[in-house]
């Protein structure tokens, strides 16, 4: 079937099967390889994308359902130069292997847009449905953590 | 390869199971794609119910809370509605799945998943919802507990659909609480879940409560001799240590991958008093 949606900022014509799994599509039709597939069953967030503004898994959703939304992964999270939550992530050695790191930076920019200055709970609240099996949660919330004080002073 | 459609309205959705007995009802796809990857198995069509306009939203109409079956779990956090009235509710969304969880999964899609762990569902019980169906014949309302049969089992036959959840506002002096074990606190399935509906006055005399309890059983069960029991005594740690003694007594629970039924009689034992955790 074909489909009609916002890949990146970029207007996106698909020709695909309407149950394809979306993590599919975008990383062997689309070659964003940037969303990763972990576990395949949600629990582990590593195929994490936002669809129209809000994160969502790429592999509980199907093709179809892609049909007039905006998407954006990793790829298109930031086009010109990183994106402030990917610097946070670099200064605060948040990135160990790197495999959860497109979903953690994407869990990150659900939770601040929603909450602009969340304390550590309400951060480990928000990154609970992404693993990183590295186990280097303490610099990751640190590194979003960086970035709510940042914007608490800027308010002040 | 399924056939997906995402009809626009309800007749739509009529239409195409009267053509196709086989198709499967979509609402969030965070457990029905898990199963059909799972199973290696696929419907004919899968009918996404996501633009069906009907199906959404939150309103108050004569002292009861209509919510539609998609409704997801984030929507009931971000409802005022829900954490002014429903409290028990809005606690039973905070500890469900994970936040991309809440943001797809729906209220819907939890009940006519119908698992005894589902989180919503005890609170749903401990509430006294009730659940409408429709069908091209007729609207029918019933009980939650009257709706859900058994694990994974609803009274849905032919054509019929979930609508609506209506849920009667409880009187302002009860307090909701919710609380659930599992393995670990994200993306746990309940070992043990319990939602209470609580009215004490201002001396600590227990007026009315009300417990409903998940993964303890075949579906969330409650007991409404033992609920009646407890009106007229003072509030406090001893009273719920034998609140969770009567219902560790009273459940059968099961043994399964995630604990024992005999651990799952301790849990339950001392869940109650979690009530005084805030």
């Amino acid at each position: 079937m074909k489909i009609r949606c916002i890949v990146n900022g970029e207007q996106t014509d698909l020709e695909t099967a309407p149950d394809r799994r979306v993590v599919d599509l975008l990383r062997e039709d689309l070659g964003l390889c940037g969303t990763k597939e972990a576990c395949g069953s949600g629990e582990c967030g590593a195929c994490t994308i936002l669809v129209d503004g809000e994160s969502r898994l790429s592999c509980l959703m199907i093709a179809a359902q892609l049909e007039g939304k905006e998407i954006v992964t990793i790829e298109g999270f930031s086009k010109e130069h990183l994106h402030p939550i990917q610097e946070a992530f670099i200064v605060h050695g948040a990135v160990q292997c790197g495999f959860c790191t497109p979903g953690m930076v994407l869990a990150a920019a659900d939770l601040l847009k929603r909450n602009p200055a969340p304390d550590r709970h309400e951060i480990r609240r928000a990154i609970s449905g992404n693993l990183c099996r590295c186990t280097g949660y303490q610099k990751i919330v640190d590194a979003i953590e960086s970035l709510a004080r940042a914007e608490e002073e800027s308010d002040e | 390869m399924s056939e997906v459609a995402l009809p626009a309205s309800l007749e739509e959705v009529y239409a195409i199971r009267k053509r196709e007995p086989g198709a499967a009802v979509l609402a969030g796809g965070t457990d029905l794609l898990v199963r059909m990857r799972a199973d290696g198995k696929k419907p004919p069509v899968l009918i996404g119910l996501e633009r069906i306009p009907g199906l959404s939203g939150i309103a108050i109409q004569d002292g009861v809370v209509r919510i539609g079956p998609m409704v997801t779990h984030q929507n009931l956090l971000d409802s005022p509605v829900i954490r002014k009235h429903l409290a028990v509710m809005h606690e039973a969304a905070q500890v469900l799945g994970s936040p991309p969880i809440r943001h797809m999964g729906t209220i819907g899609g939890n009940i006519c998943t119908a698992s005894p762990a589902g989180d919503l569902l005890p609170a749903l019980y401990v509430l006294d919802a009730e659940v409408e169906i429709s069908s091209p014949a007729k609207k029918r309302v019933v009980p939650i507990a009257t709706f859900i049969t058994g694990p994974g089992r609803t009274i849905l036959t032919g054509q019929e659909i979930l609508t609506g959840i209506r849920i009667p506002i409880p009187d302002p002096g009860y307090q909701g609480f919710y609380r659930k074990v599992g393995q670990r606190r994200a993306l746990a399935i309940s070992i043990v879940s319990m939602a209470a509906l609580l009215m004490v006055s201002p001396d600590k005399t227990v007026r009315s409560a009300r417990f409903a309890w998940g993964s303890v059983g075949p579906v969330v069960m409650r007991f409404p001799d033992v609920e009646s029991s407890f009106a007229g005594r003072t509030f406090g740690p001893a009273l719920l240590a034998d609140v969770g003694r009567q219902y560790s007594e009273r459940i059968q629970p099961i043994s399964d991958i995630r604990a024992s039924a005999s651990y799952r009689k301790m849990v339950a034992a001392g869940l109650p008093l979690k009530i005084l955790e805030q």
